[in-house]
């Protein structure tokens, strides 16, 4: 069934300062679309609007889910997660005292999902192993790339339709960058995910995303319909290459 | 252990403590053991807030002298029987604590923790100038004469409910801690933002978390103006409640229920041996200085070391 995610003319930021100025994207079913942008141009904040943890100004977000259109805007995070849509935050966010399964039941907090727990927590054992061994660690004292690994585990706990993932790449060397670059590609295939996936590495990003968007101080300033658009595209070359 | 279990074996422990407790002569114990369970209700009430939900509260006066002053305010207009003052105390404290759990949507950390000991100073002011409950005078509260059960004074009846007042605060904090809601609250605890995004309701689990909270705080205050025989605001809203209830969890361990009962049982029977043997005026220092010790030492507490003991062992 479809899953897809609008947004219109969004407008939001925090007291005075406003960060986005009417960002407008899409993401239709089955898409992987990267957002681009260096740091301080809006992608956490447009990602944190969509989960209603930074309340929107004006414009619309809407979330089709199996074909049923949903409004998000003013709704709680909970009932955005209750929809099926995750946001995976930047700089991991593991609840660092408790151990790797806790982390994963948490994961599981939304109704829907607490009737999956078995079956959910199996395949995330089965895609990454290594959480299964370290079931009863505490999550602070795993190493940085286990750790992006129990986030992407935990997210999928939530059996989302729509994931969307802030910089997973923040804090990885990056051999571990393409390690989970290609986890999510391989999940989402799995999965049947629809990703929106904000990231500052252009070159990982690519690899994987079927479209993306550039955004320069809170606005869309380009929007490239396939990989090799991206690729050749000025300003990208300008922002990520020096070029 | 099922809650349930649990539960049934709390209370049969704490009538059978009730009971044992009739063999013994000396007065002063109940006295004493009536301070040491009210701190354990104090400790365990300020953990379910301060220790799964990571909210520190500096305002515990607050709670526990509103169901002090709730007492009192019905032992004014009604002379109510002392069950009626334990339940609206709670209740009133409960609200209360509601009202706190709305803070947390904008205040945390340092913020929060100013913000509740604001509370305090604010309800104390209104006390004080608060005539009807006694106001900066201060307020007689007479023991009844006629004491039921057939007890020999009227001590024994406000120890034997705080007994089963405790015992229900320790079924409440283990209930909280290993259901649904003590995983949600660990989840606010560590990381706010990531518990939001894992879909647990947040807002919803502090305000429970709160007044939940604050209804036991409070519920540890409504036998206080009997216990006295006289109450006057600067004892209700001293400022030992709000130390005591933040340095006993912290000592004892504030991961889990035992802990602020460790706590409270060690800080408190100190602070009563100081009392009888040095003097009333070091129990705040003794405090402190343990406090120091035990955040420099052990900053998770004593069952912190156990923890880590167990795991060792592992």
């Amino acid at each position: 069934m479809a899953n897809s995610l609008h947004i219109e003319g969004l407008r939001a930021g925090y007291g005075a300062v406003q960060v986005l100025e009417g960002i407008s994207l899409h993401v239709n079913d089955g898409e992987t679309v990267a957002l681009l942008g260096t740091n301080g141009n809006g992608k956490s904040t447009l990602m944190k609007c969509i989960m209603g943890i930074v309340p929107l100004r004006t414009g619309s977000i809407t979330a089709v889910i199996d074909g049923i259109e949903h409004n998000l805007a003013g709704q709680a995070t909970e009932d955005i997660v209750n929809l099926g849509i995750a946001l995976i935050p930047e700089g991991r966010r593991l609840f660092p005292r408790l151990t790797v399964e806790e982390n994963l039941l948490l994961g599981a907090y939304r109704p829907i999902a607490r009737d999956a727990i078995a079956r959910n927590l199996a395949f995330c054992h089965e895609v990454f192993p290594r959480l299964a061994e370290r079931r009863t660690q505490l999550a602070g004292s795993m190493s940085g790339g286990e750790q992006q690994m129990l986030t992407l585990a935990r997210a999928l706990m939530t059996a989302p339709k729509i994931l969307l993932i802030d910089e997973p790449s923040v804090g990885l060397s990056p051999l571990l960058v393409s390690h989970i670059i290609n986890q999510i590609r391989d999940l989402k295939e799995r999965y049947g995910l629809t990703v929106l996936m904000a990231e500052q590495n252009f070159h990982q990003a690519i690899r994987i995303a079927d479209r993306g968007y550039v955004i320069v101080h809170g606005r869309i300033e380009y929007e490239g319909s396939s990989r090799d658009e991206l690729s050749n595209n000025a300003l990208i070359r300008k922002l990520y290459m020096g070029l | 252990m099922k809650n349930r279990t649990f539960a049934a074996l709390a209370f049969a422990t704490a009538v059978a403590v009730i009971a044992a407790s009739r063999l013994i002569p000396n007065d002063y114990f109940f006295s004493a053991a009536y301070t040491v369970l009210q701190f354990i209700i104090l400790a365990t009430a300020w953990n379910i807030l301060g220790g799964y939900t990571g909210y520190v509260n500096f305002g515990s006066a607050a709670f526990f002298a509103t169901g002090a002053y709730s007492s009192v305010f019905l032992y004014k207009a009604l002379h109510a029987p002392l069950v009626v003052m334990i339940v609206t105390g709670t209740l009133a404290a409960g609200l209360l604590g509601l009202a706190v759990g709305y803070l947390t949507l904008r205040m945390r950390g340092v913020f929060f923790a100013i913000a509740t000991l604001a509370l305090a100073v604010v309800l104390y002011t209104f006390v004080v100038n608060w005539d009807y409950v006694g106001g900066a005078r201060g307020a007689y509260i007479i023991q009844p004469r006629v004491i039921p059960f057939g007890l020999p004074r009227y001590i024994h009846l406000l120890y034997s409910a705080m007994v089963l007042m405790t015992a229900l605060a320790l079924v409440i904090a283990r209930a909280i801690e290993t259901s649904t809601i003590g995983r949600g609250l660990a989840a606010i605890r560590d990381d706010e933002l990531a518990a939001e995004c894992a879909g647990v309701p947040t807002l919803r689990l502090k305000l429970f978390s709160a007044t939940v909270s604050g209804a036991l705080m409070g519920m540890a205050g409504t036998t206080f103006p009997y216990y006295l025989a006289y109450i006057e605001p600067s004892a209700a809203f001293s400022l030992s409640y709000a130390v005591n209830s933040i340095a006993m969890p912290l000592i004892g361990g504030m991961m889990s229920w035992v802990g602020p009962v460790i706590g409270a049982v060690l800080l408190g029977s100190v602070q009563q041996i100081v009392q009888v043997t040095i003097s009333s005026a070091w129990n705040l220092l003794i405090v402190g200085v343990l406090l120091v010790a035990f955040v420099t030492l052990a900053p998770n507490g004593i069952m912190g070391w156990v923890d880590a003991w167990r795991r060792k062992r592992r």
